[in-house]
């Protein structure tokens, strides 16, 4: 299937519509074509063809060192950040490919946003860890950003428990809320793209059945990519499934596909949990 | 079914084998060695302590003679056997501060560049150069600040500073004064000595912030900047301050190189340009001269437990900050 992506890319002609029928009929969000990244001289993604359809919950799994992690760190340029990092390739946000180096890394961060593996509140208060991000980017009254956190909060199913204590450092919730906390902050900038590395994997189950749900509600607005190493993880919340092994992506498909019923050997082995 | 349930509720009575009385010690060597270690560490305290005490009794007859009016006297006259601490104290602290107000910009500087700005093959040589910097022995500061510095200051911050802000009313720290000897130069020659140590602390306290949380304010759409100032100085705050004091505390204690360019001059005088001198200085020149058992010696010494006194403050200020760790 990625194949025949490719070959119509290549060609430059086909528009976004006229994709194979197996796909499903949403909007292509995001195109990675042709994706190597290298860490110095090692390579660690090999030619990754993959697209993020929009509004929909695209799952990554694979085995420790897969590449996976690093995949979500390049559609945010994270890796810009360290000496040694580069990806060659394309990926095309809306016909702009966020690899340029015209790019403004500020404004595109904005744009797609990443939680993380441990929940990371900012050492202030509850509202200001929301209202920080905000202000980076938009000028807004004190009325309007108080509506912003309150609807962010409430986006993040957190509201509810925080809405008496704004002011209160946000270090003293629990693991989960700060996890909440960070969605919450993360979608306050109103991104496209959200970008979440693992993050339930420092979570008690309720809390990661909270996420989960939460993600479920959230991809109404959002696309969403989902780095994982929970397989059950990925059969419930992903629409789409990609599987990485060693810097390669072996397989992508609907996530039913994937799991019941998938075309490579290694694919299936790894979900029956044989390796990995 | 009774016997197996109590077996089950106390299986150690039936198979663990009684208990044999344990040896009470384990030889002489540990005994030897924890002597050595504890006398160690008193010693410590004994040496801490006599220092404290040894200073405060010589320095007993000036506190007698003079009283509290020591610390608020100005004068300075072996002739008349007059002595008071208020210039030396003054001289120190303003030095001290001063140093400190032009250090820390400074050092933040090179702190925040090494850490986030600097290419990698940089970050190595120049945080080297700037441990090499604290390794400088201080008479070679003296020197090179007489020679060089000093001069240098004269020919142009002075005339400079003093024909602009020196000319506001009510800035007369600025007014210029004669000679190339001041307070001022003692500040630069200071702030020199003490940006290794605030740079460098600040480095490593900067470094421990965890990579996730800049990259989560990163992944916001922060500038290095503002990951600086919202993120990092938050997590790290008491322990900035904390290197801060530690540079201070150097800077409050530092003679050599203070008293080849501070002029050695005990008067108080409205500018900075003007000369002075500092605890340290001032017992450094006079110390070999004073004769035994003379007020003058006591009151170098009585100086002496005042700059420990301050010295301790600040490092105890100090130490407190820098215990408090990066909350996460």
């Amino acid at each position: 299937m990625s194949q025949a992506v490719e070959q119509a890319v290549d060609q430059g002609s086909a528009p976004a519509s006229a994709r194979p029928a197996t796909r499903p009929p949403a909007q292509c969000k995001l195109s990675i074509r042709r994706l190597d990244f290298f860490y110095g001289a090692n390579r660690a993604l090999k030619g990754i063809d993959l697209d993020l359809p929009e509004r929909q919950v695209t799952g990554m799994i694979g085995p420790s060192g897969c590449g996976k992690s690093t995949l979500l760190r390049v559609l945010n340029r994270m890796y810009d950040l360290y000496p040694g990092q580069r990806a060659e390739g394309e990926v095309l946000m809306e016909g702009m490919n966020i690899l340029a180096s015209t790019v403004d890394l500020n404004a595109l961060r904005s744009r797609i946003g990443m939680v993380f593996q441990k929940p990371t509140p900012f050492p202030m208060s509850i509202f200001d860890n929301i209202a920080f991000g905000v202000k980076l980017h938009e000028r807004l009254s004190r009325a309007e950003m108080a509506e912003r956190v309150e609807w962010s909060l409430t986006r993040a199913a957190l509201w509810g428990e925080v809405r008496d204590r704004l002011a209160s450092p946000a270090s003293g919730l629990s693991g989960g809320q700060q996890q909440r906390l960070c969605i919450a902050r993360t979608i306050a900038t109103r991104p496209e793209i959200i970008l979440l590395d693992e993050p339930t994997s420092a979570l008690d189950p309720i809390s990661t059945l909270k996420i989960e749900e939460l993600i479920d509600e959230l991809k109404r607005d959002f696309t969403i990519a989902i780095v994982t190493h929970n397989m059950q993880q990925a059969a419930r919340c992903a629409d789409q499934v990609a599987f990485f092994y060693l810097g390669e992506l072996v397989e992508v498909g609907q996530a039913g596909d994937i799991f019941t019923n998938p075309k490579q050997k290694r694919t299936q082995e790894y979900v029956t949990g044989r390796f990995g | 079914m009774d016997v197996t349930a109590s077996q089950a509720l106390h299986p150690a009575e039936a198979s663990l084998p009684p208990v044999p009385a344990r040896t009470p010690s384990r030889g002489v060597g540990d005994r030897i060695f924890a002597l050595a270690a504890h006398s160690a560490g008193y010693f410590v305290l004994i040496l801490l302590g006599s220092i404290i005490v040894l200073l405060f009794w010589g320095g007993l007859p000036a506190f007698r003679a003079f009283g509290p009016g020591f610390l608020a006297s100005a004068a300075w006259n072996p002739v008349t056997e007059r002595f008071g601490a208020l210039v030396s104290v003054y001289g120190t602290i303003v030095s001290s501060v001063l140093a400190l107000m032009m250090a820390v910009p400074l050092a933040f500087g090179v702190a925040f560049f090494l850490t986030e700005l600097a290419p990698g093959w940089m970050r190595r040589p120049v945080g080297t150069a700037i441990e090499l910097l604290a390794a400088v022995p201080s008479i070679i500061y003296g020197m090179w600040g007489f020679f060089v510095l000093a001069p240098a200051i004269g020919h142009t911050i002075k005339p400079f500073l003093s024909s602009t802000l020196g000319q506001v009313p009510g800035l007369a720290v600025f007014r210029a004064a004669p000679g190339d000897a001041s307070i001022f130069t003692a500040s630069v020659v200071l702030a020199i000595m003490i940006i290794p140590f605030i740079a460098a602390t600040m480095r490593d306290v900067f470094l421990t912030v965890p990579v996730i949380f800049k990259e989560s304010a990163f992944g916001l759409g922060c500038t290095s900047w503002e990951v600086m100032r919202s993120i990092v100085l938050p997590y790290t705050r008491a322990s900035v301050v904390g290197g801060i004091m530690l540079g201070l505390g150097r800077a409050l204690g530092e003679t050599m190189a203070v008293t080849f360019v501070i002029g050695n001059t005990n008067r108080i005088s409205p500018s900075l340009f003007a000369p002075g001198n500092t605890i340290a200085s001032l017992v450094a020149l006079e110390f070999p001269e004073a004769e035994g058992g003379s007020l003058q010696l006591s009151s170098l010494l009585a100086l002496g437990f005042l700059l420990f006194v301050i010295s301790f403050v600040v490092l105890a200020i100090s130490r407190t900050l820098l215990v408090q760790r990066v909350r996460h």
